[in-house]
């Protein structure tokens, strides 16, 4: 099997795994197991697999930069925009579902309630990321902008937890599970970058790959990276 | 569309998207349809010991019960579980027998009640109520049990007593959502003296002619229908008449949130979500709040001149 072959089972199985939620969301509500109130079960468990999915989406660039793995970084843009569709999905079902479109009770949810706010504005995040997530954003508004902006998903990340925090009456313990995982995925992003600041203060040592490198193959439209550096896990 | 020449790269579907057009397409079908297909009813029937009910009012102005399943399987009990289904789940442990309530305070003779004892000296009635959580859903449930107040004035309290508090079970062997502090247990709320002798307020013993399953709070437990749910304290083994207002575990809780009197009131919304509307468990579209839950015309009497926008 080649590179090639690998990575295209790696992405259909991602792909096959991320639709799984919705999957037995479909086939609890055909077996009556979403209980007696199921609108709100549904809503739940698209918010869990969104702030699931989006923790995931910042899995892969810690587990390269601290743990040589290149193959989760195939997938980074593929949790992404799950993460994104669970959101979106979400969303769409409080407005269209829960509250019918009921657009005084959402106009004051958009103003007055702020676990509501800090999720709104998680998903206006969002947008412009999926819209970004193609190769030819990347080109266009070249790697290094287009970095900047996909930082983005730290803020997306945070207020999606703290909607989580301020929507449960008292049981805290998923909400804070969500918490650590984030803030540990964040925190993890800081080694390497100290580790870099390290290698500019003037010692010549290969840092980490930067991801355009695993995007594009480590073509012309690469940032400049280390001569000759490739750190562990690129593959060729 | 058609090329036109003109349009922006940025108006394309993204290549993302485009490239897996086909797989969105089915999922979006498949999900519609799975979803416009009805789910596979679960039937349940009342289960349990049966009840000697020697009388039945309909106090819901005739709108329909909830189903057996849907009462005994969606609660909030955060003593066994704080998700909706726990409570069912882990009602094995709770032993409703022996169970003794301590009657204490300023009462003539306090006094321990046995349950069995109570339900054989008092008629049970079973009184159909509406039931509306704070959390914004509703239900209809035919209650059994017996007027609070007939048994309060067999216990007879004395002048000084303005209030009457209730407690729950303290045993995280019994109720093991108890071995977190989730909530600062036991579980207390309370009730002002009219509130706790009007001809409403119910012990209820028993759900559609059957023994209280554990968790709704067997085997005794406050009905309270004007009231949001959370009123209702669950497997009592305390009642105390007191003089000052007693604490009530949400309040303590959350005190911007949950108040004393915690009136169902369409007017006054809960700081996170309004209760101008409410969703009755097995229905589509949300219904409006009634003040006082519909119970208006018996109960508003008791708080004329009050605000009841600051006593929530």
């Amino acid at each position: 099997m080649n590179q090639k072959t690998r990575i295209r089972l790696l992405e259909a199985a991602t792909f096959a795994l991320a639709l799984v939620p919705l999957g037995k969301v479909a086939w609890d509500h055909w077996t009556g197991a979403l209980g007696a109130n199921p609108i709100e079960a549904v809503l739940n468990r698209l918010g869990f697999w969104t702030l699931t999915f989006l923790t995931l989406s910042l899995v892969p660039t810690p587990a390269h930069d601290l743990l040589g793995l290149a193959w989760p970084v195939r997938v980074r843009r593929m949790l992404g925009l799950f993460a994104f569709s669970y959101a979106t999905l979400h969303l769409s079902w409080y407005v269209g579902v829960d509250q019918f479109f009921d657009l005084r009770v959402l106009a004051k949810d958009v103003v007055k309630r702020k676990f509501m706010v800090v999720g709104f504005s998680a998903w206006l995040l969002l947008v412009p990321l999926a819209v970004t997530s193609t190769d030819r954003w990347v080109r266009r508004l070249g790697y290094a902008r287009w970095k900047r902006l996909h930082r983005l998903v730290y803020a997306a990340a945070l207020l999606g937890v703290v909607h989580f925090v301020w929507r449960v009456k008292a049981d805290l313990r998923r909400p804070a599970i969500f918490a650590a995982a984030v803030g540990g995925l964040l925190l993890a992003r800081l080694v390497p970058w100290a580790a870099g600041r390290a290698a500019r203060a003037g010692r010549r040592r290969p840092g980490p790959v930067p991801d355009a490198a695993l995007t594009f193959g480590g073509g012309a439209e690469g940032p400049p990276g280390p001569p000759g550096g490739s750190g562990p896990g690129s593959s060729a | 569309m058609r090329w036109r020449g003109d349009q922006k790269e940025s108006e394309a579907t993204p290549e993302g998207l485009w490239l897996r057009r086909r797989e969105f397409l089915a999922l979006g079908a498949a999900g519609a349809g799975a979803l416009l297909l009805p789910g596979r009813p679960v039937a349940g029937e009342p289960a349990g010991a049966a009840l000697d009910v020697v009388e039945r009012t309909d106090r819901a102005g005739g709108e329909k019960p909830s189903s057996w399943d849907a009462i005994t399987t969606y609660n909030n009990f955060y003593e066994l579980g704080t998700d909706k289904e726990d409570p069912a789940a882990h009602a094995g442990t709770l032993r409703p027998r022996p169970w003794t309530v301590a009657v204490e305070g300023e009462v003539k003779k306090p006094q321990t009640l046995d349950v069995d004892a109570l339900l054989r000296s008092f008629p049970l009635e079973q009184r159909i109520y509406r039931m509306r959580c704070v959390e914004a859903w509703s239900m209809v449930i035919p209650w059994v049990g017996l007027p609070l107040g007939a048994l309060v004035r067999r216990l007879e309290p004395t002048s000084r007593a303005k209030y009457v508090q209730f407690q729950t079970l303290l045993d995280p062997e019994q109720l093991p959502g108890q071995k977190r502090r989730v909530l600062d247990w036991p579980y207390v709320e309370g009730l002002r003296m009219d509130e706790a002798t009007h001809p409403l307020t119910l012990l209820a013993v028993g759900i559609y002619g059957r023994v209280l399953p554990g968790q709704n709070g067997a085997p005794i437990r406050l009905v309270v229908p004007w009231k949001y749910g959370f009123k209702g304290a669950k497997s009592i083994v305390k009642i105390r008449f007191q003089e000052e207002q007693p604490r009530n575990t949400w309040n303590e809780m959350a005190p911007g949130e949950y108040g004393f009197y915690a009136n169902v009131n369409p007017a006054v919304d809960h700081p996170r979500w309004s209760q101008a509307r409410e969703r009755r468990i097995g229905e589509f579209f949300r219904r409006p709040t009634l003040p006082f839950n519909g119970y208006a015309d018996e109960v508003a009497g008791l708080y004329t001149g009050m605000d009841l926008r600051k006593f929530y």
